[in-house]
């Protein structure tokens, strides 16, 4: 139990520096490093939790994928940190009062469990049945049973959002030189090449 | 004996708990450093012989010395630290990559309960794993700051993103047949009535070939491997490291390539399984038949680096989203619905 404590502490104090430092540190690349120190981390604390499976998803999904094109994104940005810091007086209330706002509505999500006691089994999760069941199957028989329509349309919107990404940045450009694969498959001898009995001395 | 050193009382305190976990890393990490290093001269000697050379035959009797001696060069070299380079980034780069190729081992089944760590989520702990390598190129070529190891970074960033797709497609298709995550569990579904054909390979033989070609992409090897095409990028992502962080980088690509060898043998060759259960076979043991099975892997790989040319980028892009993800992700609609249609769905 020390050492599960021990850990515990180990990853939080972990976590929450890294996320200090994402919104700290003067360079950007430097944030994004310390967010996947800060996604690395909360790995872990699920580990703890006896929550295998969501932590090897965090970090297949999230450090593996998402922060990489992340990173990809921000090393390829050309920033100037002085100018980037100029607004940061003018910003600062906005930033504040959404801050302020989230922790508000922290505090009152606790609290409704007291304001209203009836809450209390709302937020009771359909729990799988101890035993031999490891969470991953757990997972997997309530995601595809009884949440099978919400998993269904998040992979909805999902798609919804990629194509709208793909709509709002494809252009059509003229003059572009393509390689198409098939086509060069499907060409023939005959067409491809024309052989000419050519006499001496004269040209084609 | 053996059984009364063990049940010493020392091994059931916490000291002792923490002594035999050490002794289990040491005993796993000594023996794949070796193979990295006699990777090396493999691979030196394999791609000589397929062009007609000797390779390195100077250096102790056929040359055996020789990566000792290339390691110990290496070490007696100077660490350089460009002037223009992130310097903490840059350190943490060729010590992340090594790190991750070291850490997936604690998963391996070397043979039935004989692995460090058996978790049940095995092979998702080997995806992220592989999936993570791809930090120690980027911050590498970033933190380098100067623009052939920025190009090859980059390169690599898209690339290894492009077929971590179609792998975590083919494991799916693994999983479907094994339904479990556990390692251990993926070898024992493979022992069948018929030896090497009840293993993977057989009815799965395209995701074989798919996960195969998306793991030489994974670890940066010929035929892939833009990010260090030396005829364009100098050396890619690490022109600018000598001596031990280069070294740290050279043993970590060579360990991740035995890992994710080591990973096709536990999928899809049967892991630690004899090709036949009869009298001569069943006389060697399971750790050695992994380890044939990983060397045979490891010789397509040197095979495949020999012969090929290397592909161009749009082309390799071209492979991974346009060829290898819609053939994957039918062949997991069409494992699924076999697996459902002849009510064959394991552990149900």
């Amino acid at each position: 139990m020390i050492l599960q404590g021990l850990a515990f502490y180990l990853f939080a104090a972990v976590t929450v520096a890294a996320g200090v430092m994402v919104i700290t540190s003067r360079n950007p690349v430097h944030s994004v490093l310390f967010l996947i120190l800060a996604f690395f981390n909360s790995a872990g604390l699920f580990v703890l939790m006896g929550a295998e499976f969501l932590a090897m998803i965090l970090v297949v999904v999230y450090v593996g994928a998402v922060a990489v094109l992340f990173l990809f994104v921000v090393m390829m940005l050309d920033i100037n940190f002085v100018q980037m810091r100029e607004g940061f007086m003018q910003y600062l209330p906005l930033g504040a009062m959404i801050g302020l706002i989230l922790l508000v509505e922290l505090i009152l999500v606790g609290a409704a469990w007291v304001i209203a006691p009836q809450a209390e089994s709302l937020a009771a999760v359909p729990a799988a049945p101890a035993g031999d069941l490891h969470n991953t199957r757990a997972i997997g028989n309530v995601l595809y049973t009884d949440y099978v329509y919400l998993f269904q349309v998040s992979g909805l919107i999902l798609l919804v959002a990629m194509i709208g990404a793909i709509v709002l940045t494809l252009r059509q450009r003229e003059g572009v030189k393509r390689q198409s694969i098939a086509e060069q498959n499907a060409r023939k001898r005959d067409e491809a090449v024309e052989v000419k009995q050519i006499p001496t001395g004269s040209g084609v | 004996m053996v059984d009364q050193f063990m049940s010493w009382w020392f091994w059931d305190s916490f000291v002792g708990q923490g002594v035999l976990i050490v002794a289990q890393i040491v005993a796993i990490l000594v023996p794949l450093l070796l193979s990295v290093a006699y990777l090396t001269y493999a691979e030196r000697k394999v791609i000589g012989a397929m062009q007609l050379r000797k390779g390195p035959n100077i250096v102790g009797p056929f040359g055996l010395l020789q990566p000792i001696a290339d390691a110990v060069k290496l070490l007696f070299k100077e660490t350089i630290l460009p002037a223009g380079a992130n310097k903490i980034v840059f350190i943490m780069a060729p010590m992340l990559t090594f790190i991750l190729a070291m850490i997936g081992w604690a998963v391996i089944p070397f043979d039935y309960g004989l692995v460090l760590a058996d978790i049940n989520v095995g092979i998702l702990y080997l995806f992220a794993i592989s999936s993570l390598g791809v930090y120690g190129v980027i911050m590498a070529g970033w933190a380098s700051n100067s623009k052939y190891p920025f190009l090859g970074a980059l390169r690599s960033a898209a690339q290894m993103v492009s077929y971590e797709v179609s792998m975590g497609f083919v494991i799916i298709t693994v999983l479907l047949l094994v339904g479990s995550l556990n390692l251990t569990d993926i070898v024992m579904a493979q022992q069948g009535d018929y030896g090497i054909f009840s293993w993977f390979w057989l009815p799965m033989l395209p995701m074989f070939v798919i996960f195969f070609i998306s793991i030489l992409a994974e670890t940066n090897r010929s035929p892939f491997d833009l990010p260090e095409g030396e005829s364009e990028l100098v050396a890619g992502f690490f022109v600018e490291y000598s001596s031990m962080p280069f070294a740290l980088f050279f043993l970590g690509e060579y360990a991740n390539m035995i890992l994710m060898s080591a990973m096709t043998a536990i999928l899809f060759l049967g892991g630690w399984l004899p090709p036949f259960d009869i009298a001569p076979f069943t006389w060697i043991p399971g750790p050695i038949w992994l380890f044939i099975k990983i060397a045979m892997v490891l010789f397509c790989f040197l095979w495949v680096r020999a012969t090929f040319p290397r592909y161009r980028y749009d082309q390799l892009m071209r492979l991974g989203w346009k060829v290898f993800l819609p053939f994957s992700l039918f062949w997991v609609v069409l494992t699924a619905g076999v697996l459902i249609a002849f009510d064959m769905v394991p552990n149900s």
